[in-house]
Order: C-alpha cells, then structure tokens, then sequence
C-alpha cells in the first residue's frame, strides 16, 4: 500500500520548547489544547496549514532538549503521521516510538523537498519517495515494531492486560 | 574479548543478565522512577494501561518543584492531583513544594547510590552520573509502563569517554568547562551515546560542582553520563543513607566509540548566547551586551557554591540589573543562611525565589517581558524558554552571571575591582 503526504520542512537543531513550549506543560491536557500550540514559537503558521496524514521532515538532531513527551503528542494531535530527519533526539526518538509516530532517519531528506510537496511511503516495499528519489526506510528492531503495530506503548500494555 | 564500559556492566545487572555489549536490547528493572509536577499527567496514562496499582511503590520518587508554590489555579489543580495519587498509591518518597529540584533533593536524601539505575520523566535525569549511577530520561507514557511493568527496553549505548585533564583556573568552573565541551561537539555530539568521563580533572572538582557536567550532558544529545565515584562521593552518601552500595567502574581495556580529551587549566570563562548551549563564545566576545535580569538557580547553578560564588561578587556592591537567585533545594538554602551568604546577598539587593526550579522554564516567578536579556546560571537558553521568544538567555557561570548583575551588562568579575 502506498499513501502520499504532505510535508513541512524545518532545519537542524530544533528543539522540544520550540515544538511545545514549557509554559504550557502542566496546565494543558485535552488532545485539543496540546495541538494547539503545535510549532507555535517556531512556526505560527503551523496549526493553520497542517492537515490530517501530513508529515515532517527536518534536519539534524530534530527534538533535542527535553524529555516531555508533548512535542510528540502535539504534532500527533495535530495530525502529523510521521517524522524524517536527518537525526532525531534520543529521548524523542523514544517518545515517537511510544506515541505510535514512525521516527525515519534519513540523511539529507531536508534538502530534497519543501514545504508542501508531496511525500510517498510504500508500506508494503518499506520505501520512502521525496524530491523524486526512493530511499529504503531503516529497518526497526521486533520490539520496536510490535510497539508501533500496536499503536504506541500504552495501547500495547493495553491490549496485554486486557488478555491476562 | 575487551573489557566493559560502564553502561554495559550497569545495564546488564539491572537486566539481570551476566553480559551486554553495545547496541544489545535489554529489559530492565530501574531501582527508581522518577516524575514530578508532570505526574498527574503520567497517572492520567497509567490509568489507561488498565492496571490497579502500581507494581513498586518503593522505587518511585515524586517531587513537586518544576511550578512550586503552584502560580496559578491550574497548577495548584495539578499538585492537588498528585497528592492524592501519593496517598492512594502510597508513595513514600514524595517531597513537597520547597523542598527542592528533584535532583538535588534525591541526591541529597541518598535515593540514587553508586551502580543504581534511576530512569526519570526529566532530560536531566543524566544528573545521577555524578553519584556513579545510571540516570535517563524517558517519556511521560515510559514512565506509565514502569509503574505497571517495572520494566522498560533499553538499548544499551555506545559510550563517548570526555578526559578531563589539569586544574581549573581561578574564577573559572565546572560550567564553563560543560560550556567547553558542548560549544566545541554541539548540541548533538553526544547524541545516542553515553558519556563517561575521566581525567585528573574530576578528583579536584567540588561536591557542588561535579553533578553539573553529567547534567548539562543532556544538553549535548547524551543519553546517560558518568563520574567514577571516589571517597568524596562515598563520604557524602554515607553522612546520609545506611544502605550499602558497590561502585562500578568501566574496565581499562573498554571498548569506546571515540575519545575526546581537553585541558582545563588554560579556560577561561565562556558564555552561550541565545539560543543554544552550543553557541558558546569566551566572555570577551559576549562583554558589555546588556541584560535586564541575572538568574542563579537550576539542577546546574543553584547549589550553595553557586551562591557562594555570587554573593563572593555582589558582597558589599549595588546591583544594576534585577538579581534572581532560587536555591536548587532547602538544604541548600539553609546552608547559605548557616554561613551568611544568604545576608551577603539580601544586603546586595537580591530577590529570593522558592527552592525549585523557579523561573528555569517559563512556569514560574522571575520570567521576563519582551525584549529583556536573561543572564543565568541554568543549562538551557532555547528560544522562549523562561516563556517569551523575545527574551533572549545567556548561560555562564555563577561569577560571570554575578558581575553582570551588578554592572547590568555581560562583564567579566575581574573588572569590578
Ligand atoms: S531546574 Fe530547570 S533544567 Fe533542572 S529540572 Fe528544573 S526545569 Fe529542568
């Protein structure tokens, strides 16, 4: 199965409070609220454009900083179906996984598109297409994958308890 | 066959298995779990999972600290949450607003002891480095797995060894060497990796001053960070805790995925300007930038040495600019009043926060409007960061932030008298 995206295109080095701003961490919690203010200090613009099934595609080291899950869950809330960056942050690499977003890494993918183009994953072949070259997407490791497959990490926990 | 890094032999034992090499999946049990303000939101996922209670109350530790005392109604709705989680849960290792930064307060009460592994909802979890143990940060959702499960995969990281050579000058600190190393590989030269650090450096690096390299580790992508543990270490555990404990250290023929070495005895002291910690230039280059509000406090600023070394500045002088100083815990606070540095300071004209983490993210008291400069003692200068995007951060050390307080420009110390 193929499905196409629409992307938006960020640099290097941005980091959690850029993609959700601390002020907010311990006071809002509706999926809603969280979307919100997706980007809102790098991008304003952001929440207005994005569309359900759209993705990112970005630099180096894409959420470094903080561990808080939000920068994820923003995007995710906001529609945002998967992530490609050059690299990712360590503790959001984690949190993509957990939230059921697929983190891709691949180098050079900022330089192939811009914002609004159009961005093709074959699920099937595990291929990804941008700036009109297809790449192999990295292969992901069993555990990993069965936490994808499930949603994220706490509908698997989820589903294992409710069998037991 | 080689010998072990650190992370290979900590994570092995905390998976339970008799070997681990880099790159290794593992299932492990963390001695502790920590969360704080974000805890009500943590509980919120957790109850999702679907399982009573939680498996181990005993290795949980829970602060209130990241917005304490609660600034708004939100916030104190938030706290009232976690309360009440502590007392259905019974958590006996809660500790309540004013009581301190998580990390401080944990090393403090002896809850994290050499060899231990404690994976907490907070990037600077790489704090426990200092302690010998094995500190991460995870996510809100990993930390609502451990409390149903116990336990969480890791994969074990290939490790960076940072050697730290020779003696710091005067008037230069632990700060401007994780400043140094952060300015010099960038924000993500650690990413992925772990960090062990070692060298003739770290023997002669205060209390105070040691935890702040494992924790600004996080700010260079590092997952986890470590100080081989020597009598200094051992000594401050046991005026605190009876519980024995077995220090780790790497073997001498580790295998490492790179090493990196410098001399501190030649740094001077250096600044990051907005927006990153890798934007490192020496004070020379960042003098006479104006900046409205000095802030010393965080996990990395706001011990009693830190403020030691502010009031050693301020003693006796009036300040130009608005001087925030919040202790990291109330230990630290009770020691600056033992010793007066706390009258040294008052007496300067400083304005004195809660012990917690304080105006560091943009929850609390001291954050600034538009277009003011922040000069501070913290780790982390990102865009908006203390809560306005027009505020632009500067990090240096305790003397540097001191002097520019005073001044109301970046200033190096020595030119105050
Ligand atoms: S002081 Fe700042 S960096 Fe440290 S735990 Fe608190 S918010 Fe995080």
């Amino acid at each position: 199965m193929q499905t196409t995206h629409t992307c938006h295109v960020y640099g290097d080095d941005v980091n959690t409070d850029l993609i959700f701003a601390g002020k907010y961490t311990y006071t809002l919690r509706s999926q809603e609220e969280i979307a919100a203010h997706a980007l809102e200090d790098l991008d304003p613009d952001f929440v207005q454009r994005v569309q359900p099934g759209d993705i990112i595609v970005a630099g180096r080291n894409w959420g470094c900083g903080s561990s808080r899950e939000q920068a994820v869950t923003a995007l995710k809330w906001s529609g945002i179906r998967a992530i490609i960056a050059e690299s990712f942050g360590g503790l959001y690499f984690r949190n993509c996984i957990n939230q059921g977003i697929r983190p891709i890494v691949l180098a050079g993918a900022s330089a192939l598109v811009r914002t609004g183009d159009t961005v093709t994953l074959d699920h099937a072949a595990q291929t990804v297409t941008l700036g009109g070259q297809t790449f192999a997407l990295p292969p992901l490791s069993p555990s990993v994958q069965a936490i994808l497959d499930a949603g994220g990490l706490i509908p698997m926990l989820k589903a294992r308890y409710a069998k037991t | 066959m080689t010998g072990f890094t650190f992370v290979e032999k900590v994570l092995a034992q905390a998976a339970g298995v008799t070997q681990a090499r880099a790159g290794d999946v593992l299932d492990i049990r963390p001695h502790r779990i920590l969360s704080h303000d974000n805890t009500a939101a943590i509980r919120k996922l957790f109850e999702q999972i679907g399982v009573p209670r939680i498996a181990d109350p005993e290795r949980l530790i829970i602060t209130l600290d990241h917005a304490a005392p609660a600034p708004t109604t939100l916030h104190a709705q938030n706290h009232a949450e976690i309360r009440e989680w502590v007392q259905l849960q019974g958590i006996r290792h809660f500790f309540e607003v004013g009581r301190g930064i998580c990390h401080q307060v944990i090393s403090e009460e002896a809850l994290v002891l050499p060899a231990e592994v404690i994976l907490g909802a907070d990037s600077h979890t790489t704090h426990f480095g200092w302690l010998g143990a094995f500190g991460m940060g995870i996510g809100r959702s990993e930390v609502a797995a451990l409390w149903a499960t116990g336990e969480l995969w890791l994969a074990v990281p290939k490790t960076l060894r940072i050697v730290l050579n020779g003696a710091l000058p005067e008037g230069v600190t632990a700060k401007d060497i994780a400043l140094k190393i952060i300015g010099t590989l960038g924000v993500d030269g650690g990413a992925y990796r772990a960090i062990e650090f070692s060298g003739t450096t770290l023997a002669r690096l205060s209390l105070d001053e040691r935890p702040v390299l494992p924790n600004m580790m996080a700010e260079f992508g590092a997952m986890s960070a470590y100080m081989p543990p020597d009598e200094v270490v051992f000594d401050y555990l046991r005026q605190r805790t009876t519980r024995p404990f077995t220090p780790l250290y790497p073997d001498a023929d580790a295998t490492y995925d790179e090493t990196v070495t410098f001399d501190v005895s030649a740094l001077e002291p250096l600044v990051a300007l907005p927006h990153q910690p890798d934007n490192v230039v020496p004070l020379s280059e960042a003098y006479g930038q104006p900046i409205q509000q000095a802030f010393v406090g965080t996990c990395t600023g706001g011990r009693y040495e830190d403020l030691a070394m502010v009031a050693q500045v301020v003693r006796g002088k009036r300040l130009k600019a608005r001087l925030l100083v919040v202790p990291a815990s109330a230990q630290v606070l009770q020691r600056a009043i033992a010793t007066g540095v706390l009258a040294d300071l008052l007496e300067a004209g400083v304005t004195l926060g809660t012990a917690g983490c304080g105006a560091c993210m943009g929850n609390h008291m001291g954050v600034p409007a538009p277009h003011e400069a922040t000069i501070s003692t913290g780790s982390r200068n990102f865009k908006g960061r203390m809560g306005t995007t027009d505020a632009p951060i500067y990090l240096a050390n305790p003397y540097v932030v001191a002097a520019s307080a005073v001044t109301g420009c970046i200033t190096h110390p020595a030119d105050l008298v």
